[in-house]
Order: structure tokens, then C-alpha cells, then sequence
């Protein structure tokens, strides 16, 4: 089997610092509300409209092409964190300063918080189906398996 | 950009001013360096979303941030939170989940926050002027502030606004500058027919379908001959702050910064415009809906943003002393709850089967019967959006007149399209 190529991984930057991550990829293809959009007692995707609903998001290396919809998002992501549902890292093209408002809470409160990383989201793709490292310094590499 | 805080607020986010302020201030002034803020700025009010229970997590927040004496620096309303407590409908939330969503209630009370519990706050006396900077969470609050308003927010989340509230500080960046708050494309309803424009479900259709088309973008609805009423803005904005991240919308000769088209848009082209169609309308209008067979209906769901005074005595209007079959779930505040008791009508409508939910939601807490396949029909585009993956019931969207026709007759009643 040929080694996969060093181009799988990325270099990116450090929104919320936090406790590195492994899971994974869930590469999601729409924007998501996590308030309604996902269950915090379970951490599975609640919407009915969205295409991946029903999969988990917990302990997954989550790619966010974006949210929509209500502002208790951040609750939402620290109740998971808080229960130890959240996913292992967040990857988004922009900072989303609804969301990621649960973490810096959650760091806030001293609860161990995964990070979240800024990428391009046209670079998303290309992790579907891989279980990805997420490095505190913001390296995401795909591991060999 | 770096952001640079006051010496005042360095001072503060170290702990001269408390445990509680400090929290407030670090939350505040880590938010803003993620989104490149080069300062905070002073905020006139807020509006918190932030004391609706959604687990334990946030409870513990609130309660440390009382346990380190903090308490709000400006006026601070509050959004819908878990229970009733004026006690008009029976949530359904168990033990420890009830007392936990209690504790919070309390505590945001502790900290200083006005006990309005509504997710309409502009309806029930807190409406900042145009221009002055204000800190809001509740997506359609935020949309309702700086477009029918003209007050600047940018779409604060849980724990952002309460910590905004405490500092009397907000990040300064997006929505807060003006340069930001001008449109980029429109949103062209001239095509539709005027008798569409002024039907009482024409504007939650719409801002479904703007939400979903816009996104993120700002953009400026043309074509609207004349204002709709602040109760039509409030369902239009509800809807697209649902389906998409919509924080301003501007409408052309009807909001405060958008006298004309061209100061809407600040002179330049738009980058992009859609023509609405008819088609685009009833396409919209079909996926509000998501039950499949349509041939009884379980519940009704109104309110969602909070209804208005003028939309409670429509829908006394349209009951006509008629007894409903299902239950009518007419979500308001107690500043709407106050009026209606005065004349007794509060027990005019629960004698006719309507439930009264107030300082909270039916798609926020456990209140409808917990059933498999149920199905709702609501007027909400909010609602619509939110009820399936909250509540578990499939929803059947209709007009108001509609939803009211359908309770009575317990199953779905559409009216003839003319």
C-alpha cells in the first residue's frame, strides 16, 4: 500500500485553544444550527432538514461549513462539553463568535474544552472518511492506519 | 488587528472589580481578540438569551458569576426561559432538570436582569434608539434591533450577552460599525402580487425563503409599497434569522436606514439580486411543512416570536367564541398576559380550549404531550423550522385564520386559494 501523501495535512490557525484532538473526520455539508439542529443529551444532529442528520457529532474532528439559526448555540456546545459529549475539535472557515462562545466559557470554567481551527473550507473534503489528529499548535494530520 | 483594552477594563478582567466581573470581562475581551476587535466599546442595554435552560452546564456558569458578586452595569431584559412561572401552562420538565432551569432563572434575577422573559422584549418596552450600540442575543430580538430599530448589535449568543452585560462592554467589530451595516445585495418582491404582500402569511413565507437565499449576506427587500406593521417585521425577521444567520435586514422605504434603495445600499451595485417568484413564494411556503399525510392535526402553535397584544385579540377575532377541539398553544409574554387579564379575557380564552404559555415556548421546554407521529400546524415560520428536531411533531404550515379553523374543525382546514 502506498503511503498517503504529506499534502493531506494542514496547517491552521488556533481559534479557541484547548485540548488536542483525534477522531473521526464528520465533515458536514450544510451550515448547522446547533440549538434545534443538535441534541445535547446525545450529541446527534436533531434536525430533520439537515443532511446529515442522525449521525453523532461527539468525539468526532467536527467541519463546520457554517451556522445559522439561534443564539444559544453556545449553550448548546458547552452542555456538550460539559457532559463529555462534544466533538474532539472544531474545524471552521471563520471565526463563528456564537459557537465557539461555548468553549471559551467552558474554558472559563475550567472544563476540558476541545479546540477550534480555522480552514478554508474548499480543504474540508478532502478528511471525509479519515481519522484525523488535530495538534494543540492547530496541525490537523491524518492518521496511517 | 491586536485588540487593546482600557486600563479600566485590564484592571477589571484582573479582579479588581470582583471574581464575577472579571469572568465577564475576560469572556468579552477573548471573544473579541478571536474575531480580530482592535477595542471594546461601552453598550447602552442588552437583551439576554442566556437563562434558558439547555443542561446543567449553564446553570453553574450563572451561578458563578453571582457566587463572584457580579451584577449588570446597564439594562438587561430576559429572554424565555425554561418554565412558566406564571404558572398559565404545566411545563413538563422532571425533577432534576425543573429545579436546575429554576436555579438559573434565579440566578440571572441575582445578577441584576429585568424578569420580562420574552423573546419579543421591543413589544414590551425595551427599544434602544437608533444609533446607540446595544449587546441582544435571541436570533429574531437581534434582527428586530438593528433593522426595525435602528439600534446596533451584532447576534450575541448565550453567555456572550450576559458577560456584555455585566462588563457593559462588547467587542467592536461587525454590526457595530456602520460601514458594516450597509447592503450588499436585494431581494427584489415586486413580482409578487400585492394581495400576497399584505396576506397574513405572506411575511413569515418570505423570511424563510430570504434566510435560506441570504445567509449571512445583508441585503435590502425592494418592491414593498408600504409598511407592514411591526408585527408582519417581527415574523419576517423570526423566519430568516431561522433559516439563515441573518442579523439586519434592510426594507426599502420601510426601515430607519434604508429610506431608498440606493442608501440601503450606500450608492454601489449590488453584488447580487434575487427576483422573488411566485414559485420561489410556494416552494418556500411547502417546506415550512414537513408532515407527510396531512389528515389530522394534534396541536396548534402560535407565538413564536411572542404574540403581541394585536395578535392575541386577532386570534379572539377569528375564534368567535368558538371552542377548539385541539389545543391552541398561544405563546406571549406577561406584558401581553398583564393586559389580558384585566378584562377577564385571559379565561374568555381558555374557556375555549386555547392554553396560554407565557415567559416561555412550546419549542423550548416540554410542554405539548409527548407523542410519536404528532403532527402541528403553526403560522410561525420560526416555529415550523424549529418544532421537528425540538418536539419530535411533524408541522403542517397554515395562516393564522387557518391554524384557527383547523383547531376547531381537529384537522387540517385550508382556505380556498382565491
Amino acid at each position: 500500500m502506498t503511503s498517503r501523501p504529506e499534502t493531506l495535512n494542514a496547517h491552521t490557525e488556533v481559534l479557541v485553544p484547548g485540548r488536542a484532538g483525534r477522531g473521526p473526520a464528520l465533515v458536514l455539508t450544510a451550515p448547522i444550527s446547533f440549538w434545534g439542529g443538535v441534541d445535547a443529551r446525545t450529541g446527534r444532529i436533531a434536525d430533520v432538514r439537515h443532511p446529515q442528520h442522525g449521525l453523532s457529532i461527539a468525539g468526532t474532528v467536527l467541519f463546520l461549513p457554517g451556522t445559522i439559526g439561534s443564539s444559544s448555540a453556545s449553550a448548546v456546545l458547552m452542555e456538550l462539553v460539559h457532559a463529555g459529549l462534544a466533538p474532539a475539535s472544531l474545524v471552521l472557515h471563520e471565526p463563528d463568535a456564537i459557537l465557539l462562545l461555548g468553549l471559551i466559557v467552558a474554558r472559563e470554567m475550567n472544563w476540558e474544552t476541545p479546540m477550534a481551527v480555522r480552514l478554508p473550507k474548499e480543504d474540508f473534503a478532502r478528511f471525509e472518511g479519515q481519522t484525523v489528529a488535530v495538534a494543540t499548535e492547530g496541525l490537523i494530520s491524518v492518521e496511517r492506519t | 488587528m491586536t485588540l487593546v483594552l482600557s486600563p479600566e477594563e485590564r484592571a477589571t478582567a484582573s479582579g479588581e472589580r470582583g471574581d464575577g466581573a472579571a469572568m465577564a470581562m475576560r469572556i468579552v475581551a477573548e471573544t473579541a481578540r478571536m474575531l480580530g476587535a482592535p477595542r471594546l466599546i461601552p453598550i447602552a442595554s442588552t437583551h439576554i438569551d442566556g437563562a434558558l435552560y439547555h443542561g446543567d452546564s449553564g446553570t453553574l456558569f450563572a451561578e458563578r458569576l453571582v457566587q463572584g458578586g457580579a451584577k449588570v452595569a446597564v439594562r438587561s431584559t430576559l429572554n424565555v426561559g425554561a418554565l412558566d412561572l406564571t404558572g398559565c401552562s404545566r411545563v413538563r420538565l422532571e425533577e432534576p432538570a425543573r429545579g436546575m432551569a429554576r436555579r438559573m432563572m434565579q440566578a440571572y434575577r441575582q445578577l441584576g436582569c429585568e424578569a420580562s422573559w420574552t423573546c419579543a422584549p421591543y413589544q414590551a418596552n425595551h427599544r434602544p434608539a437608533a444609533g446607540t450600540d446595544v449587546a441582544w442575543g435571541e436570533s429574531n430580538a437581534v434582527v428586530f434591533c438593528n433593522s426595525v430599530l435602528g439600534a446596533r448589535t451584532n447576534r450575541y449568543g448565550d453567555f456572550l450577552d450576559i458577560a456584555c452585560a455585566i462588563s457593559g462592554r462588547a467587542p467592536d467589530y461587525g454590526l457595530h460599525r456602520p460601514e458594516n451595516r450597509k447592503a450588499t445585495l436585494v431581494f427584489d418582491v415586486s413580482a409578487l402580487s400585492a394581495d400576497f404582500i399584505l396576506s397574513d402569511s405572506a411575511w413569515p413565507v418570505l423570511g424563510s425563503l430570504y434566510g435560506r437565499e441570504v445567509g449571512s449576506a445583508i441585503g435590502v427587500i425592494a418592491g414593498v409599497d408600504s409598511h407592514p406593521g411591526e408585527d408582519a417585521l417581527k415574523a419576517f425577521g423570526a423566519a430568516a434569522a431561522s433559516s439563515g444567520a441573518v442579523g439586519l435586514i434592510h426594507i426599502a422605504g420601510v426601515t430607519p436606514e434604508a429610506p431608498s434603495l440606493s442608501v440601503a445600499l450606500d450608492g454601489a451595485k449590488p453584488k447580487q439580486t434575487i427576483a422573488v417568484t411566485a414559485r420561489m413564494v410556494d416552494d418556500a411556503r411547502r417546506r415550512l411543512s414537513t408532515a407527510q399525510v396531512v389528515d389530522r392535526i394534534d396541536a396548534v402553535a402560535i407565538g413564536s416570536p411572542h404574540l403581541s397584544l394585536a395578535e392575541c385579540e386577532a386570534l379572539e377575532r377569528l375564534l368567535a367564541g368558538r371552542s377548539v377541539i385541539v389545543p391552541i398553544y398561544a405563546c406571549t409574554g406577561r406584558h401581553v398576559l398583564a393586559e389580558l387579564e384585566k378584562a377577564e379575557r385571559r379565561k374568555a380564552m381558555e374557556s375555549l380550549g386555547v392554553i396560554l404559555v407565557v415567559d416561555t415556548c412550546v419549542v423550548v421546554t416540554p410542554i405539548m404531550p409527548d407523542l410519536r407521529d404528532g403532527v402541528l400546524m403553526t403560522n410561525s415560520g420560526k416555529f415550523a423550522h424549529y418544532a421537528p428536531g425540538n418536539t419530535g411533531y411533524a408541522v403542517v404550515y397554515g395562516s393564522l385564520a387557518e391554524c384557527v379553523e383547523s383547531a376547531i374543525a381537529g384537522k387540517p382546514v385550508f382556505a380556498r386559494l382565491a
